[in-house]
């Protein structure tokens, strides 16, 4: 306000106190509140109102309770027990590319273990020079690394091999989160253990009640495996293994083992249970593949999805995900007509490899139907499937690796279906 | 494929850091409960009969699998599904799809009765291991699993498993125009008007009504 206004504001409010009324002075404030009312809108809300709490009204933050919808969920048809189950991230009300802490998915092959840290373990033993147990204090002191990777379980996706069943983002794609990790390379702990020369397989198992156990093979454990104790800045939580979990980037989720507590050197794998009744995928000719480690590139519209569909006709700008096990986004694609034309989406930064990448391209909408679709080309090339080409190959009862194009039907009212195109 | 490099010491060599403690054999033996599929290499001592099995089974295992494994509600069968492989409906149990027996002693023995999991002694395990073979017409009724037999044991499905990846095998390509004609692009399938999707606003949906 400039000097003079200010000066007549005083004068006119200094006669109104030298009137001395109080009643005067009152209904001059009523009828700013009651004109602040009035307007549209709202100049003056219950929070503009009041004082609202202090700082430590909430030791550890909490999301406003406007977004209480944005939660992980599960499908209670999928599995008899809640304990041996798998729950679904929100995708369609996130930002950016990194999953909080507390919307990452869970998978438990034995319900959640709750770890005492104080008390965990990590045993590295079989082939190696020096045998080591390391507590947690032992385990943050190797030199660490901090890195950005999508988890997917491989079952994402799963139940659409048969036909479009979930009319849902969430369910559909669900099975994916991304984290920022920190921990230290596995190959710094099998350096400081010493490897036989006849290494060849790690065997890696989970304090949970599963003690659940995969193999791996040597060359990706000295790759780029770490260790995990942190996730997006704090401590893993427990959903997602606390206190030590493995990292095995680009690679289906059941082998990044929560929980830690043993890694085993081998010279041949081990054949679990998860890697052979699991985790292996049903071909039409009766044959079975095993160790289908990497889950190959995937990308889908985030916006408009079913859970989010249009408002109106008008400019919009369509979003969404793309990420791949064997390394970075090199370009996706989007269609609005089944995929009889594609044009290039933008990318968005940080491109990373084995992490989720945004990416948009505007869209005119004029009200008519549509058949949205996204398609994703990672650094080596590979070219993301549609169902039917996945199909050709792998049938319908593979159960894994759907990593096919989706397709999202469009109405004029603005509605999103899940839909599948012959 | 890229050629791995073989397994070279880093600069900094076992030992570097000094972290940790030696691991004794004690405490080696205690931790290691791993059995290997292929070759049985870490089966313990201990053996168990078919009838036996049985028994265990009844008390352990037969609220969750039935009593000649066929399921109980929605837990799993463990047995069934011969020949069902190619068809529309496969039924992959442990006698219609498992490769190797001795992965059953290191999944039961660690994972299992499910509720109160690595709770059965050695010799159970193996029983209840005898058992499952059995009722799958694996192994006959006089068979006893121990360390040297279970090994010997060809699952109906072992050599239908293939254990290198062929991935990527697909051939997509990157079209941008007129890649299909719009006249064939038709919705065959549509999860519009299905009841199976749980809601994703308000409270989890508990789908009770389905």
């Amino acid at each position: 306000m400039s000097g003079r206004m200010r000066h007549g504001w005083q004068k006119s409010r200094r006669s109104f106190l030298r009137i001395g009324s109080a009643a005067a002075g009152a209904v001059v404030l009523a009828r700013r509140a009651a004109i602040a009312g009035e307007s549209s809108p709202p100049a003056e809300s219950d929070w503009t109102r009041a004082v609202g709490p202090g700082v430590v009204d909430r030791t550890y933050g909490q999301p406003s309770k406007f977004e209480k919808d944005v939660i992980r969920r599960n499908v209670p048809w999928l599995t008899a027990t809640s304990q041996s189950s798998v729950s679904f991230t929100p995708l369609q009300s996130l930002d950016g590319i990194i999953t909080p802490n507390g919307l990452f998915f869970e998978r438990y092959h034995a319900g959640r273990a709750d770890v005492d840290p104080r008390q965990h373990r990590l045993l590295i033993h079989g082939l190696v020079e020096r045998p080591l147990v390391l507590t947690m204090d032992d385990i943050v002191r190797f030199p660490s690394v901090s890195r950005i990777h999508f988890i997917e379980c491989p079952a994402n996706g799963g139940m659409e091999w048969r036909g479009a069943q979930l009319n849902s983002l969430q369910f559909t794609h669900g099975m994916l989160s991304c984290a920022e990790w920190t921990g230290v390379k596995l190959s710094t702990l099998l350096d400081e253990v010493g490897l036989k020369k006849e290494a060849k397989w790690v065997l890696v198992e989970g304090a949970d009640a599963a003690r659940m156990n995969r193999s791996l093979p040597i060359e990706k454990c000295l790759d780029d495996c770490l260790v995990v104790y942190g996730q997006n800045g704090e401590a893993l939580r427990p959903e997602q293994g606390y206190p030590l979990r493995l990292l095995v980037p680009g690679w289906q989720g059941n082998v990044n083992v929560k929980w830690l507590r043993r890694i085993k050197v081998g010279d041949a794998p081990w054949f679990t249970r998860e890697e052979t009744s699991k985790y292996t995928e049903l071909m039409p000719d009766g044959k079975a593949r095993g160790f289908t480690w990497v889950n190959e590139a995937k990308s889908v519209i985030t916006f408009p999805c079913p859970e989010k569909p249009l408002s109106a006709p008008g400019r919009y700008e369509v979003r969404g995900l793309a990420w791949s096990g064997r390394g970075k986004i090199k370009a996706v694609d989007v269609s609005f007509d089944g995929g009889v034309n594609w044009q290039s989406a933008q990318l968005q930064e940080p491109i990373l490899s084995k992490a989720l990448t945004r990416f948009t391209i505007p869209w005119q909408w004029g009200g008519q139907p549509a058949l949205l679709e996204s398609r994703v080309v990672d650094e080596t090339g590979y070219v993301q499937p549609t169902i039917a080409q996945l199909r050709k190959v792998r049938g319908t009862n593979p159960i894994y690796h759907n990593n096919s194009i989706q397709t999202w039907q469009v109405k004029p009212d603005g509605k999103v279906f899940d839909v599948q195109l012959g | 494929m890229l050629l791995w490099p073989t397994i070279t010491a880093h600069a900094a060599g076992p030992g570097y850091f000094g972290y940790g403690k030696l691991a004794t054999p004690a405490e080696i033996a205690g931790w290691n409960i791993d059995v290997r599929g292929q070759d049985g290499v870490g089966l313990p001592d201990g053996k168990g009969t078919v009838d036996h099995g049985a028994d265990v089974f009844a008390q352990q295992c037969a609220t969750c699998h039935g009593t000649f494994g066929e399921g109980e509600g929605r837990y799993p069968k463990l047995m069934g599904g011969e020949g069902t492989l190619t068809g529309e409906r496969p039924e992959p149990s442990v006698g219609s799809y498992w490769p190797y027996a001795p992965t059953l002693f290191d999944y039961i023995d660690r994972a299992m009765p499910f509720i109160s999991p690595h709770t059965l002694s050695a010799d159970d395990v193996y029983a209840v291991v005898a058992y499952i073979l059995n009722f799958n017409n694996i192994v006959p009724n006089d068979f006893v699993a121990d360390r040297n037999s279970l090994p010997k044991v060809k699952m109906p499905n072992r050599d239908n498993f293939t254990w290198q990846d062929p991935r990527p095998d697909t051939a997509a390509k990157e079209c941008m125009k007129d890649c299909t004609d719009p006249k064939t692009v038709k919705i065959i399938s549509s999860a519009e008007g299905t009841d199976l999707t749980p809601r994703t606003t308000g409270p989890l949906d508990a789908m009770t009504g389905n």
